[in-house]
């Protein structure tokens, strides 16, 4: 070995062992700010409700140890299970309506058939960016017998007003709300994924509107399966969580929208109107329990069929 | 080989355009519908939202003095509420968009022990639903004593799980491992090779994670209703969801259906000007992650 070459591996070998040692705890600092929030904010926050929902307190005898009493109680909770059955139904009306229409006007869009598409696709986007307390307030009001334009326009053609908050019409009358507020993000969404798809202009450019359309629908569709799977998850999750929309709505549908009619809402009447916390902790656990349950269904579903 | 295309348009293709155009504008007339009802409804005296049609203006314009009494009852606590509003979301966006950032850059471009499991849960956070945390983080700030702070609101925003996984697939798509090798080759540290090269090549996701987190401080509803009391903390949707409960009720003396929607309009006017400034930063974001907010 010559002189030279012995140098040059020192010299090599001096820095690379100092990364060495920087390159394996640098991760685990990179990471470290974020996770101690996450620990602190969720992990703690959740065993904490764990812990929480396996004891009870009652005003005689204080904090009690009842291993899955709660769990019992809300598994056979008609007050729970009803407002899962109203998810339900909200989500099998809202989510495929929002979404086949987010599809539909993203080929559109995508397509390049129509006119004003920088317009229409910003426009159609605009609803995220209002608060859904705000979005519902806004909704609430034309909903309004009084001064709502539905129920207005009715009186002027001398029809029925229309009622938004009966029995039958409150799960229709908050999924359009969930609609008109996320309809444009998902689009938006599946806009971008068909947009990254390479495609060959001059042969959509000699297309007409209607071959355009089902070249979109046969070709392309099927490219962004994955990103439509990973929509219609996250809007069940959305689902899933309904509070904010009924919440408000209480002030105009008393007689519709009761304290457990969803899920986080019984949760949150239980908690602070009720001072029960352990069994609140319970339905909060549950419903995410069915939130992980409809997921993992759906995507094993989905599997399936993008497998066979 | 726009001759050609143009020459294309064969009768159909118009009808086609003009159908598909057609269509759009209807979806645009009910997208604008809510936004066009509260800009002719905060320019009404309250007894003429009643009697006028919704859709359309009365003959007493009265914006200026709703406007006036949006910003003077209850001693202009609104002010408070949209500077509330607007520092919330500012202090957790900037935050949980750098925690991301970091985080994100370990997930994508380091092997360790863990990784697979924390990537893991960090995923399995998006299934929580939100009662499950809230309450318990309500009844730990109050052990602390940081209950009816703004502490209380910013501090758990900072977690921002959608933020991890988009900035790990930017970080993938914009960062090549052969950099951060060269980088290492001229003997820089870790940190430095992310500061001094990486993070600059990052700023396009960092302002996608920024502007998501912000929209999402600025929509949160249910973790500053439980842990705030005092109206001077609140945000504007907790603020006005007050409002239009007591203007409901009738019980809120001078709070009026008008003023709630004045109050409505412009809190939800700024936020919708910064979205068409900014669309390009969403719109690339969006389509980077493919991940909800």
């Amino acid at each position: 070995m010559t002189d030279t070459a012995i140098s040059a591996a020192t010299l090599g070998g001096r820095p690379r062992r100092r990364v060495l040692i920087n390159k394996s705890i640098a991760p685990y600092l990179f990471l470290l700010p974020f996770l101690l929030f996450f620990v602190v904010f969720l992990i703690i926050p959740l065993l904490y409700a764990f812990d929480l929902s396996v004891y009870r307190s009652a005003l005689v005898g204080g904090v009690r140890f009842v291993w899955f009493d709660n769990y019992k109680r809300a598994f056979t909770d008609p007050n729970f299970w009803s407002g899962v059955l109203t998810l339900f139904k909200f989500g099998l009306l809202q989510i495929p309506i929002m979404l086949i229409l987010a599809l539909f006007f993203a080929m559109v869009l995508d397509s390049g058939i129509a006119y004003g598409k920088a317009f229409f696709r910003i426009s159609f986007f605009i609803p995220y960016a209002v608060p859904a307390v705000i979005a519902t307030l806004l909704w609430g009001y034309m909903y309004g017998p009084a001064y709502g334009p539905f129920a207005q326009l009715a009186t002027s053609l001398g029809l029925h007003k229309p009622d938004f908050f009966n029995d039958v019409t409150i799960v229709p009358s908050i999924a359009n709300i969930a609609t008109w507020e996320y309809m444009g993000y998902n689009m938006i969404i599946y806009f971008a994924a068909l947009q990254a798809i390479p495609t060959d202009l001059e042969e959509a450019s000699l297309m007409d509107g209607a071959s355009a359309f089902t070249y979109a629908l046969k070709i392309k569709l099927p490219m962004i399966v994955p990103t439509i799977i990973v929509t219609i998850i996250f809007s069940i999750i959305g689902s899933l969580q309904l509070f904010s929309e009924p919440y408000l709505l209480v002030n105009l549908a008393r007689n519709v929208i009761n304290s457990h009619f969803t899920p986080n809402l019984y949760a949150y009447t239980l908690a602070f109107i009720g001072q029960q916390y352990n069994y609140s902790a319970a339905i909060s656990f549950v419903l995410g329990g069915v939130v992980a349950v409809v997921s993992y269904v759906f995507m094993l579903a989905a599997n399936r069929r993008v497998n066979q | 080989m726009t001759v050609v295309g143009k020459t294309g348009l064969s009768p159909r293709f118009r009808r086609n355009r003009l159908l598909l155009t057609v269509v759009l504008a209807i979806y645009f007339v009910y997208t604008f519908m809510p936004i066009w009802y509260v800009i002719t409804a905060s320019t009404k005296t309250n007894p003429d939202l009643f009697t006028s049609f919704g859709l359309w203006f009365a003959s007493d314009f009265h914006l200026w003095q709703n406007l006036s009494d949006l910003f003077t009852i209850q001693n202009g606590i609104f002010r408070n509420w949209l500077w509330n509003t607007f520092y919330y979301a500012v202090i957790s966006a900037v935050g949980s968009a750098l925690f991301a950032t970091l985080a994100g850059y370990a997930f994508a471009k380091y092997d360790f022990v863990g990784k697979k499991f924390v990537f893991a849960l960090v995923l399995g956070a998006v299934m929580i639903p939100q009662t499950a945390l809230v309450i318990p983080i309500f009844l730990l700030l109050s052990k602390v004593g940081l209950l009816n702070t703004p502490w209380a609101v910013i501090l758990p925003q900072l977690v921002f799980p959608p933020g991890v996984f988009l900035m790990r697939a930017y970080v993938d798509e914009a960062i090549s491992s052969e950099l951060i090798e060269a980088g290492r080759m001229d003997g820089a540290g870790e940190f430095h090779i992310f500061s001094s090269l990486a993070f600059r090549l990052l700023m396009p996701g960092f302002t996608t994670v920024l502007i998501l987190a912000f929209v999402a401080s600025w929509n949160n509803y249910f973790l500053p209703l439980v842990v705030l009391n005092s109206t001077e903390h609140f945000p504007v949707t907790v603020g006005l969801a007050q409002w239009y409960a007591s203007a409901v009720s009738g019980s809120g003396g001078q709070l009026l259906f008008t003023v709630v929607m004045a109050g409505a309009l412009v809190s939800i006017l700024p936020v919708i000007i910064a979205f068409l400034i900014m669309q390009r930063f969403w719109q690339g974001g969006l389509g980077a992650g493919g991940v909800k907010a």
